[in-house]
């Protein structure tokens, strides 16, 4: 992979059920590096089977289209190679895993990604170091990080501890499912300043969300309503401002066309160059490089 | 089963001869126990045929160090007891003192059993050819651990080990008992006796790593007194079939326990827990936490009582048993109870069976952790607060190490899909 290259996510004509019912009805969306989305839509209408689906949560099953980050099905692959490749999921109710530190989580998943079979002491140090560092940015205690992953936290705890792994994995692309339920403003405001950023260095993300309040701060440049398993409009902000007036009810008396196809192109691949080492050109490349550098 | 004529054999005081003698009596009149009986509920106890086992002392040298490595060096104690017979002693603290048959440990067996909770209970005072007695005196804080290991390693050989631990008052004191054995087939009926006197703390540790041909019916039985405090460990990783009966009986206002265990089948193993947890006086609390896997086809089994008498008010009890199921043809059971005679109680009980967490792994699989290594760290992660709870720092160490490895050679991918 060469820095500074583009990612891109395409999904195109995504149907998946969860037992009988089909709830994802033919989703075509492509999120690129750099490039923040929103995907905004009411209850039931898909939005966490999306993110799950797109992660290969165990449940679902995919009846029709494809997901390929850039050009690789992502379908084919377990859960862990979507997350090696260079994917994310930032849980909507993040799993308690007794037992199991975060540092020990990712320390694991940052060896693999070097090449290592386990990581060695200084790598667990390492990522142990990574991640009380991102808990600063985001105003999680540092003592929470080396806790048991999710276990007796808060509500935003646990999401500042979803944006603290996320920005110590670095992915290329990340999916943030109701990153902002449970938070509270100053929380949000720290997580979505600390997304940004990363988006900035050319993080590509696809926000799922209820609500606009969100998208104050992670400023998106595309905004898709999902509506029954399909994606019925796509626009820029200001379709976000329009569904904060309106809310969904316009799209919900009557079906829309299925399937409108929203096609982003390849920005960001320029953003955040420019800090000069070869680590930051592409921290994807290299694990343990620190991410705070790369903000300059 | 065996011959009352064989206590006559046994040395000791004359009042220890006869108390052998009734032991003998009752047991051989209560007879071959049968699965039938709900105390053997779902144990292989049918297949036992004593005659296949012979009972002698013959001694032999010391086991392997195994879980308990390096304990050793800094001991107030070292006991060893092989193959029937006490072949060491060594105490090096002040506030111990440990005596066997030849002085006056015949005095101390039975003082918190003075008959058997089972018919293997009774056979253990008939037969116990060398019981061990350690004493703290009152008082006394012996920071470093006493370490008792039982190790077997003739072939058919049945052996009674007793231990009795009488911790005086205000003493503080852990005992480690590590069970060992080769891979012959071997009947080892253990009685352990813990009397905990007013305001003593006492910790009690078993770490049971026998070979795969063993059977072991084990008994501890604990008297915790006014104020007191016994934290008792259990660790179970081998054996043919491996029983552990743990009570705990409750009888001085203020007293506190704390039972842990954590076990680990493989192969054809089955591990067999049954805990009493009774609460005779006021005012007592206690804690049960068991924590177990079984892998390839091994089987456990939990049947835990919280007995609250009527006299017990003010009591809080709590009994947890957590099973992973590591293979589709490994197998568990888990019968909590509650028995309770007194209103004024807070008592609760929970338990599981189930395999590898998929949230919890798919979770850790999202963060890019592969499967097998996520199911690795959840293996881990599951008995970490039980081993965090063991009353010894070092075998909790050591077993975490032990676990680490059993659960980085294991391949579970067949149940948790």
């Amino acid at each position: 992979m060469s820095d500074n290259a583009a990612h891109t996510l395409r999904i195109e004509g995504l149907h998946a059920s969860a037992g009988d019912q089909e709830i994802l009805q033919g989703v075509d969306l492509e999120v690129s590096s750099g490039r923040v989305h929103a995907v905004m839509g009411p209850n039931g209408s898909g939005k966490s089977t999306l993110a799950h689906v797109v992660m290969g949560r165990p449940g679902y099953e995919v009846t029709a289209g494809s997901v390929t980050l850039d050009g690789i099905d992502v379908l084919g692959l377990a859960p862990w190679e979507r997350a090696q490749a260079g994917l994310f999921l930032a849980m909507q109710h993040p799993t308690e895993v007794p037992g199991v530190s975060a540092a020990q989580a990712l320390a694991e998943a940052l060896a693999l990604r070097a090449g290592d079979d386990s990581p060695s002491a200084e790598q667990l140090e390492r990522t142990r170091g990574l991640l009380e560092a991102e808990a600063a940015t985001v105003g999680l205690k540092a003592e929470l990080v080396a806790r048991p992953l999710n276990v007796d936290m808060s509500g935003g705890e646990k999401k500042r501890n979803e944006t603290v792994q996320l920005a110590v994995l670095q992915p290329r692309i990340a999916i943030l499912d109701e990153i902002d339920s449970g938070l509270d403003i100053d929380a949000l405001r720290a997580c979505a300043n600390r997304i940004e950023a990363l988006t900035e260095a050319g993080l590509g993300v696809l926000a799922i969300t209820h609500f606009t309040r969100v998208l104050e701060y992670l400023r998106p440049d595309e905004v898709h309503v999902i509506v029954d398993g399909r994606i019925v409009d796509s626009g820029g902000p200001e379709l976000a401002d329009a569904l904060e007036a309106d809310g969904y009810a316009p799209y919900l008396p009557e079906e829309p066309d299925a399937g409108v196809a929203v096609s982003i192109g390849g920005l960001g691949s320029t953003l955040g160059a420019g800090t000069g080492s070869s680590a930051a050109d592409d921290p994807f490349a290299d694990p343990w490089a620190d991410p705070l550098d790369e903000l300059g | 089963m065996f011959s009352p004529d064989l206590v006559d054999a046994l040395g000791g005081s004359d009042a220890l001869a006869k108390r052998r003698r009734a032991a003998a009596e009752r047991a051989a009149a209560a007879g071959q126990p049968s699965f039938t009986e709900e105390v053997w509920r779902y144990t292989p106890i049918d297949d036992l045929d004593t005659s296949q086992y012979r009972f002698e002392s013959p001694g032999g040298s010391a086991g392997p160090a195994g879980l308990v490595a390096g304990v050793d060096d800094d001991a107030a104690a070292v006991i060893r007891i092989t193959n029937g017979a006490v072949t060491d002693v060594a105490v090096r603290a002040d506030g111990v003192s440990v005596t066997t048959l030849d002085d006056g440990a015949d005095d101390l067996v039975g003082v918190v059993a003075p008959e058997g909770p089972d018919v293997f209970g009774d056979w253990n005072l008939a037969l116990s050819a060398a019981p061990i007695a350690v004493s703290i005196e009152p008082k006394a804080v012996v920071a470093a651990p006493v370490v008792v290991h039982v190790h077997t390693d003739v072939d058919g050989l049945a052996w009674f080990p007793r231990l009795v631990v009488v911790a005086g008052r205000m003493s503080q004191a852990t005992v480690i008992e590590h069970h060992t054995g080769g891979d012959a087939p071997a009947l080892i009926c253990p009685l352990t006796e813990l009397s905990v006197g007013d305001g003593a703390h006492l910790g009690h540790v078993t770490v049971q790593e026998l070979g795969n041909a063993a059977w072991q019916i084990a008994n501890l039985c604990s008297d915790v007194g006014r104020d007191a405090n016994l934290r008792i460990g259990h660790v179970a990783m081998g054996g043919d079939y491996a029983r552990a009966r743990i009570g705990t009986d409750m009888t001085g206002r203020g007293g506190h326990s704390e039972i842990d265990a954590v076990y680990f089948g493989r192969g054809t193993s089955t591990l067999d827990f049954r805990t009493f947890q009774t609460h005779v006086a006021p005012h007592t609390t206690s804690d049960l936490l068991f924590k177990g896997a079984v892998d390839d086809y091994a089987r456990a089994v939990y049947t835990g009582l919280i007995r609250i008498e009527a006299d017990a008010s003010h009591v809080m009890a709590d009994q947890t048993n957590r099973n992973l199921k590591l293979s589709p043809n490994a197998w568990a059971e888990s019968v909590p109870n509650l028995e309770i005679e007194n209103s004024d109680v807070q008592c609760s009980h929970a338990s599981s069976i189930g395999p590898v967490d998929a949230d919890q792994r798919f979770y850790l699989e999202s963060r890019g952790v592969p499967t097998d290594v996520a199911e690795a760290l959840v293996v881990r992660g599951f008995f970490d607060e039980v081993l965090d709870a063991l009353p010894s720092e070092q075998i909790s160490a050591s077993v975490r190490q032990r676990i680490d490895e059993l659960v980085s050679d294991a391949d579970f991918a067949a149940v948790v899909r």
